[in-house]
């Protein structure tokens, strides 16, 4: 019975997602058994991302648990904070960022939303499509502007790999009268030091650790869960034939 | 309700059966509610062994960093506190550290890895309070015999420069001794063993 | 050895009476069928949340600036606290699921009808204060949707002539959701409603031992009695019953583990996604939405245009359960033998429920206002027409005896 509400609230799931708003996304290609993936994308995220986003909730020293890199090549490959007492940050350290809310206010007129449960809350294809659709933008203090987030403060941090892409617009007439701009396609600008596979596969890798981060817990999870279901399922059997033959004295 | 052919050894086994697993079951839910009250990761980090440059210690001077929430002491005593060291054994309650408040490497006259740098919790083994630093010989208030220690102002318990418990003070124990061992001449970490025992 | 230690114990305290009273020498029917392992279900969800909260009570921090973190910490640093986490959180919808599941068991039987009115009432309490126990719980991970959908909830209120503003400001002891909102819930959440809950739960099981339960049939077994006072149709729940909720309760633990191991968020509708987001009381979400079990509600309001009439509506959709005892005046208890009116009736306001609920999660635009307002209708519906088509229903015969 729950399963089936379950399925019949899924399904009305997608009608909703489906409603709710424009962009079509593009599918990430996450594989948390793929353990080369997650580190390359750990290294970028630490390269790329930690400079302004933190991931306050996130400790390195789990990276390299969970992966397969000791602490010496987590603090090698991922740290590159110092504390405020001129120590290198250490390894069992969460992942936070020296940049203050003031600063980002002014220098990018907003808060910078930490990235630790980001992929929890917008999603691998959301994560995934925004991070390839970043486009030149005249009009936007940052000269960018993004198909996934409108309007959005962020700068094409990875431009140097994809390039600089300008986006194509087509004028349509929508069904109350008016015209609309539908997008149509990107036109490289700029090319980057990746092609567009590359650049899609090094997007993809940093996705990954992204969904990783944000509970990295869940491939042990679903392996407790399939312990826990066989458990259950023998004690089902052993506590039916119980019930069985007890209830043979009614009727 | 039974009625009078039912099966009373099939019900039994199987009842047991069901106990059994259930059991069981319990036991597997229990795990992660009693492991949950294990240190946390941020407990373990804060926890994390504390490494401590030496390299400018000077001698007769007191070194104190915080582990896992203790002040733990780094000293590098003079040549003279190790030639007194012996001298006062019979002072002592446990001059040859028999109770097991250090570990194996510091079971020794000096209590330490090297001879001249002690290294001990600094938490008297009374009640708790932090013993003061006095290694000024012969004190008016300690006594013509004093030959450097450890003074607990709130009962009065003395210790030797090696961190050893004298009699005739409520302090029963030596001081602990945490595990610690030379990354190199210059740093010592506090907190583990590094190995070599 | 047991025999004397029992001796001992019921000379000073009733634990054999006890355990025969509502046990071993409690007569159920004995043609309890599936809908019937709900009630025993709804008492394990309970002690699930309340050990699952306890646990979680130990790790969690009831303020503003920490307890978003508090949450991925518990969910990160604490040893199995993923694990706790996911148990409460799957156990709050699981607990809904069940309990609406054991409601429409007492519409289709007529378990709410004569002798157990009060049954039914104590039920009903329970219903609001679980509730308000979920809607406190969910602002405690001071998530986005946490922020915001209390930020609504509450707003409410004002709806209310004369006393409604003071009356939010009273609530929240702030000028809007903060701290002091989230201190205050805390504290209601973790000890004061469960308190009430447990009492409540004690009353409710005490009034339905004192009258009997009811059973698919609708037929009063103690009607029919053999010379010991047992009833002719009626089994010891002790060992029947105990044995086969094992088997109901071990078969729930299946499903309730297939989605805390594998679908924890249910696609966005336990967990939902904005609240992995910290709240932020200068941007609003697009799309605010009570959790899953209050939008059948959500739906009622926002139907209504008037945002006054709209809280009297939504209110007057719980209020309507409460008054069922006396609406439905038909004599006759069970589905089984009652007129096709109550039969379409109640089919009715199941759609109407479930499709209100559906409506409640979509954003309100002028069709799905539309299709609110019908499905309202006829949600209340089912209560009016239910008290004139209930007087003079066409009835099926009800057997004396349980022979299906």
């Amino acid at each position: 019975m729950k399963q089936l509400l379950g399925v019949i609230l899924l399904a009305f799931s997608g009608l909703v997602m489906a409603s709710g708003g424009g962009v079509h996304l593009d599918k990430a290609p996450v594989d948390l058994h793929d353990k080369e993936s997650l580190k390359r994308g750990a290294e970028t995220f630490a390269n790329y991302c930690l400079s302004c986003h933190s991931a306050d909730y996130m400790r390195y020293n789990r990276i390299g648990r969970d992966l397969g890199w000791s602490d010496v090549e987590v603090s090698d490959k991922l740290i590159s904070t110092r504390g405020a007492d001129g120590e290198k940050t250490k390894v069992g350290q969460l992942m936070k960022v020296a940049m203050n809310n003031d600063y980002s206010s002014v220098a990018f007129g907003t808060k910078i939303p930490g990235l630790t449960v980001i992929a929890r809350a917008r999603g691998a294809d959301w994560l995934y499509t925004y991070l390839r659709t970043f486009y030149l933008d005249d009009s936007r203090p940052m000269g960018v502007n993004n198909l996934a987030f409108k309007d959005v403060g962020m700068p094409h941090v990875l431009w140097e790999q994809q390039g600089l892409q300008k986006a194509v617009f087509k004028t349509v007439e929508g069904e109350d009268g008016n015209e609309k701009h539908i997008f149509e396609k990107m036109e490289i600008v700029q090319p980057g030091s990746m092609t567009a596979e590359e650049y899609d596969a090094f997007v993809g890798d940093l996705v990954n650790f992204m969904v990783y981060m944000g509970e990295p817990v869940q491939l042990e999870r679903k392996s407790l869960g399939i312990k826990v279901l066989v458990f259950l399922f023998i004690f089902a059997i052993v506590a039916y034939l119980l019930k069985k033959e007890y209830w043979k004295d009614v009727h | 309700m039974t009625k009078d052919g039912a099966d009373l050894n099939k019900r039994r086994f199987l009842t047991n059966t069901t106990a059994v697993i259930g059991a069981v079951g319990a036991g597997f839910v229990a795990v992660p509610f009693l492991a949950s009250w294990a240190p946390s990761e941020r407990a373990k980090t804060a926890g994390a062994p504390v490494e401590v440059d030496i390299s400018k210690l000077q001698e007769g001077q007191k070194l104190t960093v915080e582990w896992r929430g203790k002040p733990v002491w780094i000293i590098k005593r003079t040549e003279q506190n190790l030639k007194d060291l012996p001298t006062l054994n019979d002072k002592l309650r446990d001059p040859d550290s028999e109770n097991d408040q250090q570990p194996e490497y510091a079971r020794n006259t000096t209590r330490s890895r090297k001879p001249q740098i002690a290294v001990m919790v600094g938490i008297c083994t009374h009640l708790g309070c932090s013993p003061t630093y006095r290694p000024d010989i012969a004190p008016a208030d300690l006594g013509a015999d004093w030959k450097g220690g450890f003074f607990c102002p709130c009962h009065g318990s003395k210790f030797d420069l090696a961190g050893r418990v004298y009699q005739g003070v409520p302090a029963p124990l030596n001081l602990v001794v945490p595990p610690y061992f030379f990354k190199s001449e210059r740093t010592v970490l506090i907190g583990e063993d590094g190995g070599a025992a | 050895m047991f025999k004397n230690l029992m001796t001992w114990v019921d000379a000073r305290f009733p634990a054999t009476k006890m355990w025969n009273e509502h046990l071993a020498e409690y007569y159920a029917p004995k043609n309890f069928n599936f809908w019937y392992f709900f009630g025993s279900l709804a008492l394990l969800v309970l002690v699930i949340q309340i050990v699952s909260g306890i646990f979680l009570t130990m790790h969690y921090k009831p303020d503003g600036s920490i307890a978003f973190a508090s949450v991925e910490y518990i969910m990160r640093d604490v040893p199995y606290g993923w694990l706790i986490r996911y148990i409460h959180s799957t156990g709050a919808t699981a607990f809904f699921v069940v309990v609406y599941l054991h409601m429409f068991r007492g519409l289709m039987y007529g378990s709410f009808k004569k002798p157990r009115e009060l049954v039914w009432l104590f039920g009903m309490f329970i219903y609001l204060a679980l509730m308000a126990e979920a809607f406190m719980g969910y602002l405690l991970p001071w998530g986005q949707m946490s922020f915001w959908g209390a930020q609504v909830i509450i707003s409410l209120f004002g709806a209310l002539p004369i006393i409604g503003e003071p009356l939010t400001l009273w609530i929240r002891g702030d000028y809007v959701i903060s701290d002091a909102t989230l201190n205050r819930f805390f504290a209601l959440h973790v000890i004061a409603l469960p308190l009430v809950l447990i009492g409540l739960v004690v009353a409710h099981i005490i009034a339905l031992h004192e009258v009997g339960s009811n059973n698919p049939e609708g037929i009063e077994i103690k009607k029919n009695k053999d010379e010991n006072g047992v009833p002719l149709d009626g089994i010891p729940f002790h060992p029947y019953y105990s044995v086969k909720d094992i088997v109901g309760v071990i078969v729930f633990l299946m499903f309730f583990s297939l989605v805390l191991f594998f679908a924890p968020e249910g696609g966005g509708y336990l967990l939902e996604h904005a609240n992995f987001i910290p709240s932020d009381p200068l941007k609003t979400p697009e799309h605010i939405a009570p959790v899953w079990y209050f939008t059948p509600f959500y739906a009622i309001l926002r139907a209504v245009p008037d945002k006054l009439m709209g809280v009297i509506a939504m209110g007057l959709s719980i209020v309507v359960l409460f008054l069922l005892p006396w609406i439905d005046q038909c004599k006759v208890k069970s589905i089984r033998y009652r007129g096709m009116s109550f039969k379409i009736l109640l089919v009715l306001f199941v759609i109407a429920f479930i499709a209100l609920g559906w409506l409640g999660m979509q954003p309100a635009t002028p069709l799905l206002t539309m299709l609110a307002q019908i499905f309202s209708v006829i949600y209340f519906g089912f209560f009016i027409a239910l008290y004139f088509t209930s007087k003079n229903e066409a009835t099926k015969p009800v057997p004396e005896r349980i022979t299906k």
